[in-house]
């Protein structure tokens, strides 16, 4: 659907020359600044800025010291050593940069729909280093996201965190050191309540009944399997010959390492019940429950989550797009923090991401919570649910120099972000964009020319059937797999936009 | 059939019971005199008055300025360190007509078939929507309820003509006392080349060639064309009175207000090219447009302004069209065409972001329009753009008092509205949100 806008958004009114607008998108992404990032200065110094350090309060007129990519110091005064780098950040606002607990941006694809059990499919192995949603997030200030496998399935695929290292290849996104995780789903999406695709037969589970049977039957069989390498493993250690290992079973490998505690569970939910009967999944096979997301009812059971000890990721205000997000209230955040629940506001969507920072802001409007508090819920909050708040989530010495400035309050609709740091490397800077605006414009319209001038000397390419492979190539973003399973909720809904996307199978929310 | 019947009795008892339960506390109090008095007052119609007084009786803003004498029947709300502003007017949603998105049922705002211009907004809208409270709790005390325009929904998508739309305040016991203007604007969406579509039973995508898309795009607005010609004739023999010698066409009844240009279009176009041919389309035919959507307005500035095509805006918090589009394309879009002289307002396009009005307004000065022309593109301009700025938009003597009272600027997030008015009457700020998080704020700390 996507590709046709484009086509038309050149407005040039001829295929050929839509043509040549497809071209120049697969070029320009990669011609922006952006995707070299500059070889950082080793040192930095960011100074004269309000410091929003989220762990030991605010520092008015503060700097930042970063050696390395790591936060080196942080004080109300720092001299710049001889070769720093000095970003002088009058009158702006620096915090953490922003961690998106549940996102889909860099992905070729968001979900294997086709059974209700996928965990053998793996985010890491379809990483999209050039999808432009990378860029546009880190110009919304986030630096590290929880890339999740979408909610077709009761358990999904495998899920990693990245940082938003635009520019850089595939390879390089991955969060180092942060512990993979699985994603589940509860509800009306894994029993694809709200579309079908006609001439395919129901899937199994279409209850919360069934949803329930299908996680409890997959770690049966996982801990049947685990006991199996657990036999081989003794029978091997004590000396036994010629013995056959178990078959590998790449479907029930990560559920053992869910039993092992080597994987984190993200579990996508709505309703009261259904997470308290992943708690009891959880407990009946041993496992720990990470994070559940969206959790939009979430408060009606927020001691439970609390003594539970899992984190709670969920919007800022959606609600009513379906049945299960009709009793979802824009207090949920601050609800479930009262009760002890480390929550954090996330995105599940490219566009939400860029205002993460005005979301959490909503935490203070819809039940008070303070500036700190809200602060955390984009930042500290996903970190920790993430496992990586040894490395990010606060400015403090010995931290990863992931930082987003802001030209105001970060927690206003009126705030901009100015640049966006990653290991220490402005991988986003505001001024830089403005300013290479033109340039690509020019670029652009230069291509386009150079076409229609080739264009007019060869008129048989003219025809319209020659440019149909072509067309299908650049296919870098296919918005039918991206906004799968049921309809977005809503939030910007237009007829040009969206009026050809069908009610597709695949994703989110 | 027996079990059937009691199911049906059950279910009419149910909808018996939620109709009486909770709804009543959340409509207007009964008419009477107000006075807010010591409130900072941004009438939008001159500078702020400071230390100000607004009088309001029978549903109409009897007084506002300073050193007003309050009657002694008034209500008096001392506002002082309050800020008065006109109500929040959002001039795109399906108030009333959707409740929840994915649940067909409870979806009216899209009618099956391509060619609707008879059916209109107010003939659906649920008073009791709870969508309502909860986004005038936002300040919001006006709406444009919007049929077929809204884009796919579970129902479909809104065809070519979507119908009529409403405006409507967001308060009242019946669509009746509801009721600002029953038609409002007529819902056209202009027609797309598109040379790519979806398959839903092979479930996949299907190219097209150009020329396909092309033609099939001429013939869509061939019968658009069709449409304006015989509306045009009927409504001439309308006025010469020989109407009765045609059968009855409800459909180009509907049309003859457009075509006598009283009831403006409004044009769902996103992409400049669509957005030039539905302006030269609506000019040629001396059709009064109104553009909606308009990500790609700032290619065609200069057209809007000369033909004087205002636009309402999809929402900023969208991303680009275009992978190669700046990442703020949409969010700087405002400050340009503010800068051109293009008329706009902004509008959720949506009910249950309805509330994030003010947010997408604020993100528009942040990249660079004038706090100002933000304010008056969320109320000011859409009423004027609808033509109901002798009614509403302003805070001056003899409008209808929808007006709300804030604790700070109305556009930021953290700002919360501490009085509501709507048809003059104190509004009450309850709603299903604030009653499920006061009901489960009190649960008792489980075992």
């Amino acid at each position: 659907m996507r590709i046709s806008k484009v086509l038309n958004a050149h407005g040039l009114g001829t295929l050929f020359l839509g043509l040549l607008g497809v071209l120049c998108l697969g070029y320009f992404p990669r011609s922006a600044s952006a995707a070299n990032p500059p070889d950082a200065a080793a040192v930095i110094l960011i100074r004269n800025a309000t410091i929003l350090t989220v762990s030991h309060g605010t520092i008015e007129r503060g700097s930042i010291l970063i050696k390395d990519g790591k936060i080196a110091e942080v004080s109300q005064s720092i001299n710049a050593p001889k070769d720093a780098q000095v970003i002088d950040a009058a009158g702006q606002f620096v915090m953490p940069g922003i961690i998106d607990c549940h996102s889909h941006i860099a992905a070729e694809s968001i979900n294997e729909g086709s059974v209700s059990v996928s965990s053998m499919v793996n985010m890491a192995e379809i990483l999209n280093p050039e999808d432009i949603d990378i860029y546009r997030d880190l110009a919304g200030g986030v630096t590290a996201a929880n890339i999740l496998h979408g909610s077709a399935n009761a358990i999904g695929g495998q899920t990693l965190v990245i940082k938003l290292r635009w520019g850089q290849p595939a390879a390089k996104l991955p969060f180092e050191g942060a512990l993979p995780g699985i994603k589940f789903a509860l509800g009306e999406n894994p029993k694809r309540s709200n579309f079908s695709i006609p001439g395919q037969p129901r899937r199994y589970p279409s209850t919360r009944m069934g949803v329930e049977e299908t996680i409890r039957s997959a770690f049966s069989e996982a801990r049947d399997y685990q006991k199996s390498w657990q036999d081989y493993g003794k029978r091997l250690a004590a000396g036994e010959k010629n013995l056959i290992p178990p078959r590998r079973d790449l479907r029930l490998e990560p559920l053992v390492e869910v039993l092992e505690g080597k994987r984190y569970v993200h579990s996508h939910c709505y309703r009261e019940d259904e997470i308290l009967m992943l708690l009891r999944v959880a407990k009946e096979f041993g496992f720990k429950v990470r994070t559940f997301q969206h959790v939009l009812e979430g408060y009606k059971v927020a001691d439970e989550l609390a003594t539970a000890g899992v984190g709670a990721s969920t919007f800022s205000d959606w609600w009513a797009y379906k049945v299960e997000a009709y009793d979802a209230i824009p207090y949920n955040a601050a609800l479930m923090t009262r009760r002890g629940v480390v929550v954090s506001i996330n995105s599940d969507d490219a566009e939400e991401a860029t205002h993460l920072n005005q979301e959490a802001a909503k935490s203070m409007k819809f039940g008070g919570l303070s500036h700190d508090e809200a602060l955390k819920m984009v930042t500290l909050n996903p970190a920790v649910q993430l496992g990586i708040d040894n490395r990010v989530g606060t400015i403090d010495v010995g931290k990863d120099a992931d930082l987003a400035i802001y030209n105001h309050d970060p927690l206003s609709a009126y705030a901009v972000v100015q640049k966006t740091l990653i290991d220490g490397r402005v991988y986003f800077d505001r001024q830089r964009d403005t300013a290479e605006h033109s340039e690509r414009e020019k670029e652009k319209k230069a291509l386009i020319d150079k076409f229609k001038k080739s264009a007019e000397k060869k008129p048989e390419d003219k025809k319209p059937d020659a440019t149909v492979p072509i067309l299908q190539k650049p296919a870098e973003k296919k918005p039918g797999e991206k906004k799968p399973e049921e309809k977005k909720p809503e939030k910007n809904p237009g007829p040009p936009l969206e009026s050809a996307a069908p009610v597709l199978p695949g994703g989110e929310r | 059939m027996k079990t059937s019947s009691i199911i049906r009795r059950i279910g009419l008892m149910l909808a018996a019971v939620c109709a009486l339960s909770g709804r009543a506390c959340a409509q207007s109090q009964p008419s009477a005199t107000y006075a807010l008095t010591h409130a900072k007052i941004f009438t939008l119609a001159g500078s702020a008055i400071e230390d100000g007084t607004l009088l309001i009786r029978d549903g109409k803003i009897a007084a506002v300025g300073v050193g007003i004498e309050v009657p002694a029947e008034a209500q008096v709300i001392d506002a002082k360190g309050l800020q008065v502003y006109p109500g929040i007017f959002d001039s795109i949603t399906q108030m009333g007509l959707r409740e929840i998105g994915a649940v067909s049922a409870t979806v009216d705002s899209t009618e099956t078939g391509n060619y609707n211009p008879d059916v209109v907004a107010a003939a659906a809208v649920s008073p009791s929507s709870e969508h309502i409270p909860v986004t005038r709790a936002a300040g919001i005390t006006e709406v444009l309820a919007v049929p077929g325009g809204g884009g796919f929904d579970s129902n479909g998508s809104g065809g070519v003509i979507g119908g009529q739309a409403s405006a409507i305040h967001l308060a009242g016991w019946t669509i009746d006392e509801m009721l600002i203007k029953k038609s409002a604007a007529m819902v056209l969406n202009w027609p797309e080349i598109e040379t790519h579509t979806f398959d839903l039973t092979t479930f996949s995508r299907k190219e097209k060639p150009f020329s396909e898309a092309k033609q099939e795009y001429d013939k869509q607005v061939n019968e658009i064309t069709d449409w304006v010609e015989r509306a045009r004739h009927y409504a001439l023999a309308m006025e010469k009175g020989s109407a009765a010698r045609y059968d009855r066409d409800l459909k180009l009844e509907a049309l003859a207000p457009v075509v006598r240009g009283e009831l403006p279009l409004l044009v769902f176009a996103d992409r400049s090219r669509e957005i030039r041919n539905a302006v030269e389309f609506c000019d040629k035919q001396g059709l009064r447009m109104i553009l909606a959507g308009g990500s790609e307005a700032y290619k065609v500035k200069d057209l809007l302004r000369s033909k004087s095509v205002p636009v309402i805006l999809r929402p900023l918090l969208t991303l680009p069209l275009d992978e190669d589009d700046s990442y703020d394309r949409l969010l700087s879009q405002p400050a340009e065409l503010a800068a051109a002289g293009v008329k706009f307002a902004f509008a959720s396009f949506d009910n249950s972001f309805a509330r994030r009005l003010g947010q997408n307004a604020a993100n528009a000065v942040a990249y660079g329009l004038p706090y100002d022309e933000a304010l008056k593109a969320v109320t000011l301009y859409p009423a004027r753009i609808f033509g109901l700025d002798g009614q509403i938009g302003t805070l001056e003597q003899g409008k209808i008092a929808n007006l709300i009272v804030t604790n700070g600027d109305p556009l930021e997030l953290t700002t919360d509205v501490m009085y509501l008015f709507i048809r003059g009457q104190r509004t009450s700020m309850d709603n299903r949100h604030l009653r499920l998080y006061e009901k489960y704020s009190k649960r008792p700390k489980a075992q």
